[in-house]
């Protein structure tokens, strides 16, 4: 908004860079100074991440955490679009639909573990419907809200045009709706993986969240603590920029020009 | 149209003079020159056109001439001072969206005002929303008035503040035509009644013809100053006399060249 | 007509509690609680004063987080967000700070404050820190240029600019973002209690099962739970009908 001047390309970089120099310096410094003997610095941060790495439990982690992510997510895409498809479409059905869900909404993922490990036990799946939970009601708000959006023209050049309802559905309001359901799926999908961190430091004992409170509770290793936290800090924003890239596809480019 | 007395239209004194202006943007990698060698002196008082193709530049000039943007070469001198920045004495209209949607009629007039004493802005407000005609909606918001009406509104709060320019850049572009031609007739009696220098940017030929002592017509990109029209016509200008429709014809061929290059 | 519209959701919840309970009565003796033990468990809290004292203090962390989390990361956002460079320099670090799960910092979080109140609060802290400091940077971008050329054009100083333009102009996007992180705030705070020591509805929750099985007060838990956070959103979404907000949600 304010620039003195264009910035140049090699700003870009250069920021970043220097705001995360200063971050890691102010950090080293307060650990050096304050002669903690717990939190770890930026140096044995390095060495817990290298040593996660070299014991190969990380990978497996990360594939428990990923996977249950993708299973429960999945789930959540594959249920609640065609709900807030059908919810969106029909103004009736939401209207008594909705309150149900603007109850069961506000209630944290983590509040259902109780419950999921009724359903499900203690472990990999209860961890996945709680991924699924989060995921479910953003996806579904966003399709509602999505197919509400499309404006009423539409409907009338679909009509002009001789389709029925369910062809207007496919080929119109869904294609209309598209990128609001894309950013509904993207913001779902960090929900998604901060339930199922939270998730893993309750009701499982594998994956990046698992590997948080272990470090902590077997041996108070902060420094693998903080190495974990990045990394799932490195894989969230990963899978956000990833999700991002589907936005540019040509067919629901124009939903997101600024 | 208005049937007030006419009012001529040569004033002595130049007001507002560009020299040698020039615009390059770099986008892309690449330098685009919009403004070429721009070359202008507006006296005091009078009522200017700015008459081009859409995305020749005008508003780009516009907002060099009112110190929103610096020129890549070239300078602007308003008083025999150069422009370095936007100022309260020249008060630029925009096209759309100008007003501020959380202050009512009443706020955004006053929005200049803050230097007053609270008696002297309520008269100076009460007596801007009188002449730009929206008694009745002091306290309405901006969201509840018309197209034509957030525009008088905007010219309102420029004139609140007594700028010797004003700017308006296609301020009746987003209005129906019906609109804007009550539009044109509002701004030339506000015009008469209190004189200001007015600059105005418009791709509209009739537009410039009925308000304009002078219509300066730009080329298309990048643009330079084509020709310079002067219109000897006292208002209120007949729409069918046979000079108006001179001065039409005239302008639709040298806009005709701009189009076509 | 009208009247009896308004009813079917009612009725459609009705009939969902009645098949619950349905369902919990041909399976007797596993854990799930019918709605009947629910609302008895909830009495049972009214009883012991428990009830009152939970909901207390979970809205008491919840605010402090959420309040303390706004008074920094709003002015901090709109700061970031108005300047180019403060944005290159900010804007990674933040993204990779975002999408770590607030109870990731629990240690962190334990570490610093030990195990209690002081804590809980800074698990909302955080939890609400990076949307509302990404709420405010989107909103500084999305203030049009022309209220600010505007600003520019009547020469107002920056204290004067930023008060009668800017703040004006981002309220509406900042009280969306307000109520919608306030929802995450209170989703958190169920996490965060988890480390509370002895009272709210979160640790009400975890506490139920670990001491005793106590399945129809987590339900009971959870149903308040989901009601507090509804209400809590209607009442953001009834400040936004303020008649001087009201311009952000119309066509300018």
């Amino acid at each position: 908004m304010n620039s003195l001047a264009k910035p140049g390309r090699w700003e870009k970089f250069f920021w970043p860079v220097l705001a995360a120099a200063l971050l890691l310096a102010i950090w080293h410094y307060s650990v050096v100074w304050t002669a903690t003997k717990v939190f770890p610095s930026p140096l044995s941060v390095e060495k817990g991440l290298a040593e996660l790495l070299r014991k190969h439990v990380l990978w497996a982690d990360i594939g428990d955490s990923l996977r249950r992510v993708a299973i429960g997510f999945g789930t959540a895409a594959v249920v609640g679009i065609p709900l807030g498809l059908t919810l969106g479409w029909y103004p009736a059905a939401n209207q008594v639909l909705n309150p149900v869900l603007q109850i069961l909404r506000p209630i944290s993922p983590i509040a259902w573990i109780p419950v999921a490990i009724i359903f499900f036990g203690i472990g990999d799946r209860a961890a996945t419907f709680l991924v699924f939970l989060g995921a479910f009601f953003p996806i579904v708000v966003a399709c509602v809200s999505g197919v509400s959006n499309v404006p009423s023209i539409f409907h009338r050049a679909g009509r002009n045009f001789g389709l029925s309802p369910a062809q207007i559905l496919a080929r119109v309001v869904f294609p209309a709706a598209l990128p609001q359901i894309l950013i509904g799926l993207r913001i779902a999908l960090g929900i998604a993986w901060l339930v199922v961190v939270a998730g893993e430091m309750i009701a499982v004992d594998s994956g990046l969240g698992y590997l948080v409170i272990d470090s902590r509770n077997s041996g108070k290793r902060y420094d693998l603590v903080v190495a974990a936290m990045l990394l799932i800090g490195l894989i969230g924003l990963a899978l956000d920029i990833g999700f991002r890239r589907l936005e540019k596809i040509r067919s629901v480019r124009w939903g997101f020009r600024s | 149209m208005s049937t007030r007395a006419s009012v001529t239209t040569s004033v002595p004194g130049v007001k507002l003079q560009m020299e040698h202006i020039g615009m390059v943007f770099a986008r892309d990698g690449k330098s685009v020159s919009v403004l070429e060698d721009i070359n202008l002196d507006v006296r005091d008082g009078e009522f200017i056109c700015i008459l081009g193709p859409s995305g020749c530049g005008k508003s780009t000039l516009l907002n060099v001439m009112g110190g929103f943007v610096s020129p890549t070469s070239g300078s602007v001198s308003i008083d025999g001072q150069t422009v370095h920045g936007p100022d309260p004495r020249r008060i630029l209209v925009f096209q759309e969206r100008g007003v501020f949607p959380w202050l009512t009629v009443e706020g955004n007039i006053g929005f200049g005002l803050s230097k007053l004493s609270s008696s002297e802005s309520r008269q100076r407000i009460a007596h801007y929303v009188q002449m730009t005609r929206l008694q009745g909606f002091e306290h309405t918001y901006p969201s509840d008035l018309s197209g034509g009406m957030k525009q008088r509104l905007q010219v309102a709060r420029a004139l609140a503040v007594n700028p010797d320019i004003l700017y308006l850049d296609e301020p009746f572009g987003a209005l129906d035509s019906v609109t804007r031609f009550i539009m044109r007739g509002e701004l030339l009696r506000i015009w008469q009644t209190e004189r200001r220098t007015i600059i105005f940017v418009t791709h509209d030929i009739d537009e410039a013809v009925q308000l304009a002592d002078r219509v300066v017509v730009l080329s298309s990109r990048p643009a330079k100053i084509q020709d310079v029209l002067s219109i000897d016509i006292a208002h209120p200008r007949n729409l069918s006399s046979p000079r108006y429709l001179e001065h039409r014809d005239d302008l639709l061929k040298k806009i005709g060249l701009a189009y076509a290059e | 007509m009208n009247s009896l519209v308004r009813l079917r959701p009612v009725a459609f919840i009705a009939a969902l509690v009645v098949i619950w309970q349905i369902a919990v009565n041909r399976h007797p003796g596993q854990l799930l609680p019918g709605p009947l033990e629910v609302l008895r468990g909830i009495g049972d809290l009214l009883r012991h004063g428990l009830l009152l004292k939970y909901v207390v203090a979970s809205l008491f962390r919840v605010t402090w987080g959420f309040l303390l989390a706004a008074v920094i990361a709003i002015p901090l956002g709109l700061t970031i967000g108005w300047y180019r460079r403060a944005e290159m320099a900010f804007n990674p670090l933040v993204q990779i700070f975002r999408p770590i799960s607030p109870l990731a910092w629990i240690p962190i979080a334990i570490l610093w404050f030990g195990v209690g109140d002081l804590a809980s609060i800074f698990l909302i802290f955080v939890g609400c820190f990076f949307p509302l400091l990404l709420t405010a940077m989107s909103a500084v971008h999305n203030i049009p240029d022309v209220y600010v050329n505007v600003g520019r054009n009547f020469g107002l100083n920056t204290a004067d600019f930023i008060y009668r333009v800017v703040y004006p102009a981002v309220l509406p996007q900042l009280i969306t973002g307000l109520r919608i992180t306030l929802g995450i705030a209170w989703l958190v705070v169920v996490a965060a209690e988890m480390i509370a020591v002895n009272s709210g509805l979160g640790f009400l929750i975890i506490d139920a099962r670990n001491a005793g099985n106590r399945y129809d007060l987590v339900v009971a838990g959870m149903v308040i739970i989901g009601t507090i956070g509804l209400l809590l959103d209607l009442g953001m979404r009834s400040l936004e009908r303020v008649k001087s907000f009201r311009w952000g949600y119309s066509e300018n």
